[in-house]
């Protein structure tokens, strides 16, 4: 099969994606400062863990001084999805991919980065994985640093405009599938359910912080929907885009 | 204000716990899985993940819950439609602006 292993595919493949990041990340860093954090711990967070929603899941855990199990265990749920993503880009590799690549690449193996990546035509190898992943990982952390520091600039008026940003994203990627696909849609709605009651029912509310919601109202809603939609056996897995 | 020591701490569970779930299966599984409950349940997950921290969250992510409703129903038809995530979220972004400028200088 042949193989697209050029570095500077792989850079231009990224650009798009770093510059969403850029302001999805932008957010991030104004989100990280306002909740209590320094600029340097919002940016080293960004740095090491590269992805939105576990980043804003464990910001609210650290101020808030919350068990590491806790943040552990909700990061282990929310980037679970990770996981099916590096199994299925894993079957695109060329041959020039070595076990060393493969340590680096999936250090950045975002949604968006996979769902680039492995909807190529062809085979991918170590040369464009590394491209494909630096341009995102540079607006990630760019983003996160101009947030951080701009935060403590900006009008109040803007920074509550910003700070929609990411979960319009999440809305984004949600959505569209769930237009399509009616068992997902049910999920969604199953979950929201779940959050909500969560959020509002006294005693639920006081007690179970916000990490723990997301894992008990995840797993719940998502074994369910296993269970009783599951997918149609021995087909590909569909590639998926989320935050 | 969390301190150095105890944040270097949960920066290395967080970003060990995010990279262990992102380079085992890429380093280990050579293979498709084929389990039909395993498969499902990681295709749902993504989708329950993000529901679950969009709503309710989105509506006290901004300064005004009316300026976070509209928002977050921008976001919501533009995606239907399927628009890229950069023109969804700057569009709930712009939406929030506005809505606050109405609410802050005209009512």
């Amino acid at each position: 099969m042949r193989e697209q292993n050029s570095f500077m595919a792989g850079i231009k493949d990224g650009f798009p994606i770093c510059l969403g990041y850029l302001s999805v990340a932008f957010a991030f860093g104004i989100t990280a400062v306002n909740s209590g954090l320094d600029i340097w711990q919002a940016v080293l967070i960004s740095m090491l863990n590269v992805t939105s929603a576990g980043q804003l899941a464990g910001v609210p855990i650290i101020v808030g001084g919350g068990t590491l199990l806790e943040l552990g265990a909700t990061q282990l749920i929310i980037n679970l999805r990770y996981a099916l993503m590096s199994v299925s880009l894993s079957q695109k590799f060329g041959k020039s991919m070595r076990l060393v690549d493969k340590f680096l690449v999936s250090f950045v193996n975002t949604d968006e980065v996979f769902a680039v990546s492995s909807s190529k035509g062809m085979d991918v190898g170590r040369n464009y994985m590394y491209g494909i992943t630096l341009t995102p990982f540079v607006g990630w952390t760019l983003g996160t640093l101009l947030g951080a520091v701009a935060g403590n600039i900006l009008p109040a008026i803007v920074i509550s405009a910003l700070g929609i940003a990411i979960y319009a994203m999440f809305v984004a990627i949600v959505t569209p599938v769930a237009r399509k696909e009616r068992p997902v849609l049910l999920c969604s709605l199953f979950a929201i359910a779940l959050s909500c009651i969560f959020s509002y029912v006294p005693f639920l509310k006081e007690n179970i912080s916000s990490g723990f919601v997301i894992i008990i109202c995840t797993i719940v809603a998502s074994v369910l929907f296993a269970l009783i939609f599951p997918l149609p056996p021995e087909q590909e897995e569909e590639v998926e885009l989320d935050g | 204000m969390v301190e150095p020591v105890k944040f270097l701490l949960y920066l290395l569970v967080m970003a060990g716990v995010t990279y262990l779930v992102r380079m085992l299966p890429m380093v280990l599984v050579r293979k498709k899985i084929k389990n039909t409950f395993i498969r499902s349940f990681l295709y749902y997950v993504p989708y329950a993940v993000l529901s679950v921290m969009t709503i309710p969250g989105i509506f006290s992510s901004t300064s005004y819950l009316a300026s976070a409703i509209c928002g977050f129903a921008v976001a919501l038809v533009l995606s239907y439609f399927n628009r890229s995530l950069l023109t969804v979220a700057a569009s709930a972004c712009g939406t929030v602006l506005v809505v606050e400028l109405i609410i802050t200088y005209l009512l």
